[in-house]
């Protein structure tokens, strides 16, 4: 090996040892790091991250909201999804606990009375199909602050009663478009799109966008969470 | 290989044999960094359009504009099955879902490539192999042109001729950007930052098309670059990508 070679190298392994230190200073990491495309989830998770900052996922006219839009997947087989639908999901409740100050579960009815957040954006499926659609609900933001997340927790871990686990980071959930949404077009939302909750994350592609959401906790690290890294963690892309 | 000349002296008459590109080290074809990069674009191809083919398995339409599903009508559909039950394609079976590593493989070899494309573009601006070999000359593209048409084999020459130069350009500096383009078109967290990005190529779902028709374009520029090695000698022209060094 050459003089030079052997300079680049050294100065090659040291870039990356520094560009790794970095990263997990600035928590720049994702979960899914280790594995064969580890290294493209952190690259692509670290890009992103710095170079969207607090940026708004593009809103559309009313015009442009889509007609048909397609519903993906059947409503959850728990009996006790058909047993809240009768009854107007009236009963459904969102569980929030972890590393909250006080957990608690809120009713349909309390959700609806906080503050409101309306947007017309684009639900991108990872397959390559999307709709426009209006969906108003509470900023994440918002419950995160009633509930009191404690500084030291790095995610917000959800749950849907299709037992369907997800989880973005703090940046994400307290994005002012993060939503628990509980209306789409001016209604409820119809059982095909997730109804009665669903959570609204319009910068992250369809599968973080979970519908039939129950319970949302808040934690330090997804290490003990029966996470499902099959499509990457981070779904910015 | 004879017939060498130094750059500083003035282009001979007929520019199909010029031999512009003659490095100190005896005679390359190609350069060492040119060699390391092509197979490194080579494997990196492969498992974009292997992975490629998968995410258009799971939903085989193509919109234009910002939205286009299932229920709404395609600019066009290829006629293959889907790994998904609610496309309808016409086939009576799903195929199996494999579209979580087929996003990680191509996200991933997609970094690897960028990184190994921006090293290669760099590389020919600063060693002189763009200007040299990549950027005809107006004459020249007359007059290859003319021989194209009229079936003349130009003669046996260490560079390019000036269509397969303007092809190179076009791939290099037109399909590999308008794929990176729209594929980062397609990131609805990038498009929040960069709205541009999308709202330049008409929308999301246009941004997906495009991204398949210069994928298809790319593709064809394989089979047409795999054809004239087998036309040029197979064995020679491999051997020079590997070793730079042409068997004369």
């Amino acid at each position: 090996m050459s003089k030079t070679s052997r300079r680049n190298l050294i100065a090659g392994a040291a870039g990356v040892a520094g560009a790794t230190l970095l990263a997990k200073q600035y928590d720049l990491i994702p979960p899914d790091a280790a594995g064969i495309y580890g290294c493209g989830h952190t690259l692509t998770y670290a890009a992103q991250r710095l170079l969207i900052g607090s940026a708004n996922a593009r809103e559309f006219k009313p015009s442009q909201i889509t007609k048909v839009p397609h519903q993906k997947g059947s409503p959850p087989k728990a009996p006790e999804y058909r047993q809240l639908q009768a009854n107007g999901f009236k009963e459904w409740t969102l569980q929030v606990d972890g590393l909250v100050a006080s957990p608690a579960a809120f009713s349909m009815d309390q959700l609806k009375n906080y503050p409101k957040s309306t947007q017309i954006t684009q639900l991108i499926c990872e397959e390559g199909w999307s709709y426009i659609a209006e969906w108003s609900g509470v900023p994440l933001a918002h419950i995160l602050e009633v509930a009191g997340a404690q500084p030291n927790a790095k995610y917000v871990v959800y749950y849907s009663m299709d037992k369907r686990i997800e989880a973005i980071d703090m940046d994400e959930a307290r994005h002012p478009q993060t939503l628990v949404a509980h209306c789409m077009n001016g209604g409820d939302i119809p059982v095909g799109h997730g109804g009665p909750l669903r959570l609204r994350a319009p910068r992250q592609l369809g599968y973080k966008n979970r519908k039939f959401l129950t319970r949302i906790t808040l934690a330090e690290s997804l290490d003990n969470f029966p996470m499902n890294y099959k499509y990457s963690w981070y779904a910015g892309i | 290989m004879a017939n060498t000349i130094s750059p500083d002296e003035p282009r001979p008459a007929n520019p199909l044999c010029y031999h512009p590109e003659v490095p100190s080290s005896a005679n390359l074809r190609h350069t060492k960094l040119i060699r390391v990069t092509h197979w490194i674009t080579a494997l990196c191809f492969l498992a974009l359009l292997i992975s490629g083919i998968e995410l258009v398995i799971s939903h085989p339409r193509f919109y234009w504009g910002e939205d286009g599903n299932s229920m709404t009508p395609a600019l066009f559909q290829i006629p293959i099955p889907a790994s998904r039950p609610y496309v309808k394609t016409g086939y009576n079976y799903v195929l199996p879902d494999q579209n979580g590593w087929s996003r990680s493989l191509h996200f991933q070899t997609a970094w690897f490539l960028v990184f190994t494309g921006l090293l290669y573009a760099a590389h020919i601006v600063r060693s002189g192999h763009l200007k040299q070999n990549l950027l005809p000359a107006k004459a020249d593209l007359a007059q290859s042109i003319t021989q194209h048409f009229r079936f003349q084999r130009p003669e046996e020459a260490n560079t390019y001729n000036p269509l397969q130069r303007l092809t190179y350009l076009a791939v290099i500096f037109g399909l590999f950007p308008l794929m990176i383009w729209t594929g980062l078109a397609m990131s609805p967290s990038l498009t929040a930052a960069y709205p541009f990005l999308v709202d330049a190529v008409g929308g999301q779902q246009s941004a997906r098309t495009i991204h398949f028709f210069a994928s298809v374009s790319l593709t064809l520029f394989l089979f047409a670059h795999i054809l004239m090695i087998f036309l040029a000698g197979f064995k020679p022209r491999v051997q020079a990508m590997i070793t730079g060094q042409e068997q004369s």
